[in-house]
């Protein structure tokens, strides 16, 4: 079920401004792909760009073409509510439903798609997602209490175990770490490494040793000048890139020296 | 820590001490006491007041309460069925649709349509009530004249509601008018606050559930009502305190009766508590006054009632989440 992502000429505007400008890459299946660059380079922006969230924000909107499964997600007619049932988005701050239990929590995308579901049907995907996100062992005799009630990183990976319940193709995720501790930060990480097998995963940090630890393909935005729209700088296998970068900018950040 | 709390053996040294605004914290949470205290003391003064002045309101001798009751109960009964049917008939009109219109500018309407809705809904609230009662009665009675034959024609056959819908007025001046035009009254505040909460819902929630996949209706469901669920009661019930209290607008629409019904499409209706005092308030006797107080006192405490127990029901399923 994991699919690619084949990203041409994308410009990316908040109204009249432009923020992202022509990015192509293509993401490959089943791999995970990390974004780095620095703050307000638009790797957020071209990662909400990928489920079609950025243009929640009033005015903004996306140009060129964004090709998941042979379909362009910004042709007219395609429905952006199917494009995020298809790619799902994990947030920078673990957002679970605050008036929810754990239990509903994870199924509250599934309720969406199929209406009611049978009692053990729903419990088994309960189960599977929980299991899916390592969260199970922990939660598992307290499911119907709420998920507000867990820590920072059992929120986070809540938040994991309600977007693969509903099975997309594509997993986002927006610095699903910056707001954990270590531990916490850990347990996400080896979770990464375990959903690569089944989602295509697309992730953006700031933390370098987390790209370098998990990602199999990184890409490095940055802005050309203060004022210009961010660009894709590099797009490369993350070894390379971390070794042997094509671009001396990608290199001077990766090592610390900036500009 | 503000200030030490207490007068310790050995006082810390000068440099950890409170240095800024020891004195101004004290003043400001003082005043913040004052101020919450003043509303409980001129509370508990109305009611003394009530009560005081309104006790013998309860036990006049029969003629006191005529020429239509001969008792207290059978004097503030239908006065209380008046205020009530009018008060619920405002709120199923105007919850509904202050909830959607405070949706539309929070969620839906493009910002250059939202602040101006927003603006004219509050003008409503600036309307003196008497210019609602004069266009109540003058006007809109009139008009309404065929939508009570048409409820009479077609509730009206239906068992136990179709009693609602009984005889209809020509003239138009019944409760259902006055519980319209309280609708209208009551809009402004209850739009007014749901529009707030609304649009307080965090951002993160809202992009969780768009995240999952769901519609703009979807995600409103999810996010926006379970957030804003007390502010939405709070202001229904601020709705309903206006709609009970209200009496301008009910005098002068309402064509009063005294007979207990329940058809709200009735020629003549038993009037709102406050209304009456408002009818009755200039031909007063000593005693009358003190039955008139009496079912103040009456609508006092069924309007704290009422209010407890709207916040007693929120506050369970909110309770029931927070363990």
């Amino acid at each position: 079920m994991a699919k690619s992502i084949d990203v041409s000429d994308v410009n990316i505007y908040y109204g009249d401004f432009l923020a992202v400008q022509g990015v192509n890459m293509t993401v490959r299946a089943g791999a995970v792909t990390a974004f780095i660059g620095p703050s307000g380079c638009g790797k957020s922006t071209f990662l909400r760009s990928l489920n079609r969230m950025h243009e929640v924000i009033p005015g903004a909107r996306v140009e060129g073409k964004i090709v998941v499964d042979g379909q362009d997600l910004y042709e007219p007619g395609v429905d952006p509510v199917a494009v995020r049932r298809q790619v799902g988005m994990v947030f920078q701050r673990p957002n679970p439903f605050p008036t929810m239990s754990i239990y509903d929590n994870v199924l509250a995308g599934l309720k969406l798609n199929a209406g009611k579901l049978k009692k053990n049907a729903a419990d088994e995907v309960v189960e599977k997602s929980l299991r899916g996100a390592n969260l199970w062992n922990e939660v598992k005799d307290r499911l119907n209490k709420p998920g507000m009630g867990l820590s920072g990183g059992q929120q986070q990976r809540l938040c994991i175990a309600r977007a693969i319940a509903v099975e997309p193709q594509i997993l986002l995720m927006d610095e699903p770490c910056s707001a954990l501790d270590p531990i916490s930060t850990s347990a996400i990480e080896d979770l990464i490494h375990e959903l690569k097998n089944d989602y295509t995963i697309v992730i953006v940090t700031h933390n370098m040793q987390q790209a370098a630890r998990v990602s199999d393909d990184t890409g490095f935005f940055n802005l050309k000048a203060t004022g210009e729209p961010g660009h894709l700088v590099e797009f490369n296998p993350t070894k390379k890139m971390f070794a042997n970068p094509d671009d001396p900018a990608t290199e001077a950040y990766i090592s610390g020296r900036f500009g | 820590m503000t200030a030490p709390t207490t007068e310790a053996e050995d006082a810390p040294a000068a440099s950890w001490a409170s240095v800024r605004g020891g004195a101004g914290d004290r003043i400001f949470s003082g005043a913040a006491l004052l101020a919450g205290l003043s509303i409980l003391a001129a509370l508990a003064g109305v009611f003394i007041f009530l009560a005081i002045k309104g006790v013998t309101g309860f036990t006049k001798p029969a003629e006191v309460y005529g020429p239509h009751a001969e008792s207290f109960v059978g004097y503030v009964v239908p006065l209380l069925v008046g205020t009530f049917t009018a008060s619920i008939i405002a709120l199923i009109i105007a919850v509904p649709l202050a909830f959607g219109i405070a949706l539309v500018i929070s969620h839906y309407a493009p910002r250059w349509i939202a602040a101006p809705v927003a603006y004219v809904i509050d003008l409503l609230a600036a309307v003196p009530s008497v210019v609602y009662g004069l266009w109540g009665a003058f006007y809109l009675a009139k008009k309404l004249v065929p939508m009570h034959q048409w409820l009479h024609d077609h509730l009206g056959p239906i068992p136990v509601i179709g009693h609602l819908f009984g005889e209809p007025s020509p003239a138009g001046r019944t409760l259902l008018t006055a519980g319209i035009v309280l609708a209208i009254m009551i809009l402004p505040i209850i739009t007014a606050i749901t529009r707030e909460v609304f649009s307080r819902t965090p951002r993160l929630h809202e992009e969780a559930a768009l995240a999952l996949g769901a519609t703009r209706w979807e995600m409103v469901r999810m996010t926006v009502f379970p957030y804003a669920r007390s502010g939405m009661v709070s202001a229904v019930m601020l709705g309903l305190g206006r709609a009970l209290g209200e009496t301008m607008a009910v005098t002068m629409v309402l064509s009063v009766g005294f007979d207990l019904s329940w058809n709200v499409l009735a020629t003549s209706s038993p009037t709102s508590i406050a209304a009456n005092i408002a009818l009755k308030y200039k031909e007063r006797s000593a005693d009358l006054l003190n039955v008139l107080v009496a079912t103040g006192l009456v609508l006092f405490l069924l309007t704290f009632l009422v209010n407890f127990l709207a916040r007693w029901i929120v506050g369970r399923s909110e309770r029931r989440m927070a363990r």
